[in-house]
């Protein structure tokens, strides 16, 4: 920014208090730069001491030491017998994994329809997607725990899964906001090609909406990671059919004193999404973009 | 509808009613998935919520119990103090994150060198799951045996025991809600790089400072998107559940998960929010039919922050397909 401040605007300023230009430039990309790298440790700050402590004893952990006297590798194989971590990794994975895959199969075409088709309550349909996205679940969540208790399915994460071939207002919301930037052309195009409704969506808009596609996945695989009231509310008390994120938080209360294997289980649940993170940095920036307005 | 459907349909070969009402049925047939769910997990439960309301239902009896429920949530201490807590993170969690991650993305869009190695460091504590999350912050900031009081106490400064004191808890969560700004700050920098750079190398040639071009120029562009995030904001933090629940669970060492005697709101009721206490009544302390009134009392309020943003919305819904 200071860079395009035109000379005569700071020439015009006493010459006391910005003694050149150049020099008031300086000055002003050392004050960016060192507020970003104070915010950058306020940041990753929480990370590293999470990352310090999960090596610790379980003695030192409960000193204010900041770091670890000895690295005890030893805590990342003790939490597997602490608790029955692979069990809730299982079912973390089977929940995020089924979700997702039911949520993509079921909303895409609904995106489709809402993003491209001209058709009666167009509108409507679409500002009741918004409604359902912004109503906070707890709202019906009583006669929708009936419904799944009627079949038996409470206990299990199946409550959490199964409404997913249903759609998910969220991601039918983000889809159709990157399917109505396709130009309707493509969609002609391949139409008058011959093509089906059906085969132009698999064959031509498919393709174009990928990074669309894999922005929804991505956050749908997350959102059940991390999900914590859903499991808490289906799961039950019985611990083979809980969640990591359930596990999680009640695994301090069932090991009081070892906040070391808290941090290592609390590093055992975050690995995996910031390693995703990593390599899909792109698919997620601009997924969170297409949440915004434009 | 826009007038530029019409307009475009005018110029197109007229519909006749056979082929619309193909264009009808095609559009039923996709929509279908989420027309059915609409119904089975949205219409009937809210109509079955409204019903319940006005019962006293444990799973086991149904009695109709008139306006008991509602009355009673008048006299429900409990409920009083969550609506209260709540309130508390709307005024206050609320505008500090959109502050704060308008900030962050302000000074990320300015920097020279590096802003993508900083845009990284700044998105990723909001990928971390909010169960790990949170229980990181719990120990973190715990005086006890925690990081923050070491490094405070270097400087003669004693930390709080910020999950353990009411006075402080929500300032606890405060905190954790703004270590994970990253997704507002996304948004917001999109919105930043949007804004015309020709406003502000003419704004900059009358001699408009930093501030002036930011007050004048930057925020009433991105004006809409400032709101989106507030009310967006809102209606997320009506529902703010998991890090208050993990939190108290954690920092009041209860034993045990589901199921358990555990009473969310540790310390002291101070970070008992509302759905918590609608999670409470309904699915631990089995009054559901006591549940449904105050699961349509968030709906009200829900509600009406969606009406506001579905205004907002009303510009996208008209955008032609």
């Amino acid at each position: 920014m200071t860079a395009t401040l035109a000379p005569e605007t700071v020439a015009r300023r006493p010459a006391a208090r910005i003694r050149s230009p150049k020099g008031r430039a300086t000055l002003y990309w050392i004050a960016k730069h060192a507020i970003a790298v104070a915010l950058s440790i306020m940041f990753l700050g929480p990370l590293v001491f999470i990352i310090l402590t999960a090596f610790m004893s379980d003695r030192q952990a409960l000193t204010s030491e900041l770091w670890p006297a000895t690295w005890n590798w030893s805590n990342f194989a003790d939490i597997f017998e602490e608790a029955p971590l692979l069990t809730w990794i299982r079912n973390t994975i089977m929940y995020s994994v089924l979700a997702t895959a039911f949520m993509l199969v079921s909303s895409i075409p609904v995106a489709y329809a809402l993003a491209k088709f001209r058709f009666r309550g167009r509108k409507l349909a679409f500002l009741l997607v918004i409604t359902t996205m912004m109503l906070p679940p707890q709202v019906v969540a009583v006669p929708i725990y009936l419904i799944w208790a009627r079949f038996h399915l409470t206990g299990t994460l199946w409550p959490l899964i199964i409404p997913m071939l249903l759609g998910d207002a969220f991601s039918i919301f983000l889809l159709r906001q990157f399917l109505v930037t396709i130009p309707r052309e493509y969609s002609d195009a391949a139409r008058v090609d011959g093509c089906g409704e059906f085969r132009t969506l698999i064959q031509v808009i498919l393709p174009m909406a990928r990074p669309a596609i894999a922005a929804v996945g991505l956050f749908q695989f997350f959102f059940c990671w991390n999900d914590y009231y859903g499991p808490l509310l289906y799961a039950g008390t019985d611990q083979s059919h809980w969640t990591l994120s359930l596990g999680l938080a009640a695994f301090k209360s069932q090991h009081s004193v070892q906040w070391n294997l808290t941090m290592a289980a609390t590093i055992l649940a975050m690995a995996p999404v910031i390693v995703v993170f990593f390599f899909a940095q792109k698919v997620f920036i601009e997924g969170v973009k297409l949440t915004g307005v434009k | 509808m826009a007038s530029a459907t019409l307009g475009r349909r005018g110029n197109a070969a007229p519909f006749r009613s056979r082929e619309r009402r193909r264009a009808n049925l095609r559009a039923l047939i996709y929509l279908s998935p989420w027309l059915v769910g609409f119904g089975v997990f949205f219409a009937y439960p809210l109509i079955s919520t409204v019903y319940f309301s006005f019962q006293r239902y444990d799973m086991f009896s149904l009695e109709p119990v008139g306006l008991l429920n509602w009355k009673y949530f008048f006299r429900d201490d409990a409920a009083w103090t969550s609506i209260k807590n709540t309130l508390w993170l709307v005024v206050v969690m609320v505008p500090l994150r959109v502050v704060f991650g308008l900030g962050v993305a302000q000074l990320i869009t300015k920097l020279k060198a590096g802003a993508g190695v900083f845009r990284t460091i700044f998105y990723l504590p909001s990928l971390v799951p909010v169960v790990a999350g949170t229980l990181g912050f719990v120990f973190l900031l715990n005086p006890g045996t925690g990081p923050l009081q070491a490094i405070l106490g270097a400087v003669g400064v004693q930390s709080p025991d910020w999950f353990g004191d009411p006075a402080w808890s929500k300032w606890g969560l405060t905190l954790l809600a703004l270590w994970s700004i990253g997704d507002l700050m996304v948004i917001f920098m999109a919105a930043l790089l949007d804004v015309p750079k020709q406003l502000y190398e003419a704004a900059a040639l009358d001699g408009a400072s930093a501030w002036q071009q930011f007050t004048r120029i930057t925020l009433p562009v991105i004006r809409p998107v400032v709101m989106f995030a507030a009310v967006t904001g809102v209606i997320q933090t009506l529902q703010y559940f998991t890090q208050a629940m993990v939190a108290a669970r954690v920092a009041s060492g209860a034993t045990d998960s589901a199921g358990s005697v555990f009473t969310p709101g540790y310390p002291d009721g101070s970070t008992l929010t509302f759905p918590e206490w609608l999670f409470q009544e309904g699915f631990r302390d089995f009054a559901m039919g006591y549940a449904c009134v105050l699961a349509l009392i968030l709906f009200a309020v829900s509600m009406i922050f969606t009406l506001i943003l579905l205004r907002q919305f009303r510009g996208f819904a008209e955008e032609d397909a």
